[in-house]
């Protein structure tokens, strides 16, 4: 019954056919590596800032992938464990002169034991409730955060000097703040993969298939779903930070409902259970609600939730979850096909 | 003391809401087994629809009457489109269709009627009674919800259609095989939650003031109140729902500052299904591996 939001299959298997996706695969990973290493000196600055923030936003929706894709905890609430993170660097920066790379690791480890810290509950919230107990604190997190306002700036939220880029280099801060953001992505793609196709993560699986026959195989589920939880938010109040950084400024409504929302149709848009899919989800989360906006101010909310419904019903897997296993099999069945034209060839 | 006691009357009308809202999550739950975090905002929407008729010069009783049926139809055209797709899907599916729906309804009545705040007109004069322990609004708002408590009770208890709709619920398979359309009864249970969930829109709209972003907090509290009720015992909704009303009134006027309300909220729902996760009537499921 869960199979619909099942990760794709492993392509690792020792086949030759698989092997060719997967050099495939390599390929197009270094052409990406590539194109967005050169993309930044051929576009202007606002363009540069807005693929930053996609990429940051990439981060964030690759943590609710993990934690809602892979393990099957639903969460509305990720906006919140973002502005945690974004707060942290704030705060760190503007009240205690932290330099700005120097808030990601505390950012992530805030992130990090908040995330257990709420994990823990949550292990005895299953499915909607947990849904529930997350789209609460979503709705409370601006109010928190207004009330703190000793620590938070209150209302008028904290503005943040922007980082000067590293002499040298001859790139200008935007350019500069886009490798920041694009090697932190490529560092959290790099660890969730390992996570999550290696032990833990088919641990991580096998409790969101059947959570009974996972535990009676010996996996602890409470100690996996913690994990799962503590990780997922770890991606997120990294993003956070970065996004306060690159930004500049944080204030309470930018942590509204409205950003935990996105996150999750960015996570069902570019595919849940996947890693690929959290760049396709950064890109809408980036681009769909400004050219929405042309329209109405409430065109947003109406496409996000007509793109909710339209997914779930004819695409659930999203779209990298949907054309990532069409490629392989493609590339695969090509390669099959030359190697049995050979085998002809040569008659045997 | 006066002012306590006050305070746990107007609690009790908030709650009196809350409680609808509770009664309208349940029904759905124990109908189709899912939580639809869209009856808020479908709530709101169907208090546009009452605004808008009484604007154009109806009567309110007759404006309100119209607005349930018109709730009614919107809420089975809902269970038929939207929901039955994914009926059978996992809960990640069901989640995300009922957000969409909440971000959906949200929009249009953005769209249709602008997010300026409006005046709601209140169907009851607001005198002070009891010696100005309540007012005659929050008796009235109290009045409509305990006499749609006992239409609802009769519903399920006197007529066949109500049989027919908990047996549906209960034991979906069986009673299709006793000839019981389990569709159609689903989606009266969507309809009359609609409806429910209308009236509790247009009884909080006169103290909330009415914009497509009223019904958020609403909401939270209703979950708490069902959570805190069990959320598969409707009796518990009701409960459930007045207990978090004083409760909340209690808390905001003595303890914790309003603008932390929804904090309050999320802690309450914490707090229960840490404590209580079948809520005080609910009954545990238990389910066969």
């Amino acid at each position: 019954m869960e199979k619909r939001f099942a990760a794709p299959e492993s392509v690792t298997e020792g086949t030759s056919a698989a092997a060719a996706a997967n050099t495939w695969r390599w390929i197009g990973i270094v052409a990406l590596i590539v194109i967005a290493a050169a993309l930044p000196f051929g576009l202007s600055k606002y363009h540069v800032f807005e693929l930053t923030m996609v990429m940051i936003y990439a981060i964030a929706v690759l943590g609710l992938n993990i934690l809602t894709g892979y393990n099957g905890q639903i969460s509305l609430g990720h906006g919140g464990f973002f502005a945690v993170g974004a707060y942290t660097a704030a705060i760190l920066m503007h009240r205690y002169g932290v330099p700005y790379w120097l808030t990601l690791p505390p950012a992530a480890l805030i992130g990090f034991a908040l995330g257990v810290l709420f994990g823990l509950p949550a292990l005895r919230f299953e499915g909607p409730y947990l849904a529930l107990v997350t789209l609460a604190m979503a709705l409370a997190t601006p109010q928190l955060l207004k009330y703190f306002d000793t620590w938070t700036g209150g209302q008028q939220g904290i503005n943040l000097a922007k980082p000067t880029p590293p002499a040298g280099l001859g790139l200008d801060r935007d350019r500069w703040l886009y490798f920041v953001a694009l090697v932190v992505l490529l560092i959290a793609i790099r660890t969730a993969a390992n996570i999550l196709h290696g032990r833990t993560g088919r641990a991580f699986v096998a409790i969101r298939d059947h959570p009974i026959a996972a535990a009676a195989m010996g996996i602890d589920t409470a100690k996996y779903k913690t994990l799962a939880f503590g990780i997922s938010t770890l991606f997120t109040a990294v993003a956070g930070a970065l996004a306060a950084i690159v930004i500049g400024y944080v204030s309470p409504e930018g942590y509204s409902l409205f950003l935990s929302i996105s996150f999750l149709v960015g996570s069902a848009v570019g595919g849940i259970a996947t890693i690929g899919g959290a760049i396709v989800g950064g890109f809408f989360i980036q681009f769909v609600p400004n050219l929405a906006n042309d329209i109405s101010d409430a065109a947003p909310w109406a496409i996000y939730g007509l793109a909710m419904l339209l997914f779930m019903y004819t695409m659930p897997r999203g779209v990298v979850g949907t054309l990532w296993p069409r490629i392989v099999k493609f590339v695969a069945a090509r390669k099959i096909a030359a190697q049995f034209a050979v085998s002809q060839r040569e008659g045997r | 003391m006066h002012q306590f006691l006050q305070q746990i009357f107007s609690g009790l009308a908030a709650g009196s809401i809350y409680a609808s809202l509770a009664l309208a999550l349940v029904m759905i739950y124990r109908a189709t087994d899912l939580v639809n975090f869209a009856q808020g905002e479908m709530a709101m929407f169907s208090t546009y629809i009452a605004w808008t008729l009484v604007n154009a010069g109806l009567p309110f009783w007759l404006a309100f009457l119209i607005t349930l049926a018109v709730s009614f139809a919107g809420g089975m055209i809902i269970e038929r489109v939207v929901i039955r797709p994914v009926e059978n899907a996992p809960v990640l599916a069901a989640v995300v269709v009922t957000i969409g729906l909440l971000l959906i309804f949200n929009s249009v009545a953005g769209w249709i009627y602008s997010y300026t705040v409006q005046d709601f007109p209140s169907p009851f004069p607001d005198r002070p009674v009891f010696g100005a322990l309540m007012t005659t609004r929050d008796l009235g708002v109290i009045g409509v919800t305990l006499l749609m408590l006992v239409l609802l009770f009769a519903f399920f208890r006197y007529t066949p259609v109500g049989l027919a709709m908990r047996a549906a619920a209960q034991n979906p398979a069986s009673a299709r095989l006793c000839g019981i359309r389990v569709g159609r009864m689903l989606a009266i249970g969507w309809g009359l939650a609609a409806m429910i969930g209308a009236t509790a829109g247009v009884m909080v709209a006169p103290v909330l003031f009415l914009d497509p972003n009223m019904m958020g907090g609403v909401l939270i509290y209703a979950f708490a109140g069902a959570l805190l009720g069990g959320i598969t015992s409707p009796i518990g909704a009701v409960v459930g729902g007045l207990i978090v009303g004083v409760t909340e009134n209690l808390v905001g006027t003595y303890l914790i500052a309003s603008q932390l309300k929804l904090t309050v909220a999320f802690a309450l729902i914490i707090l229960v299904l840490v404590f209580r996760p079948n809520g005080l009537f609910g009954t545990a499921v238990v389910r066969r591996v």
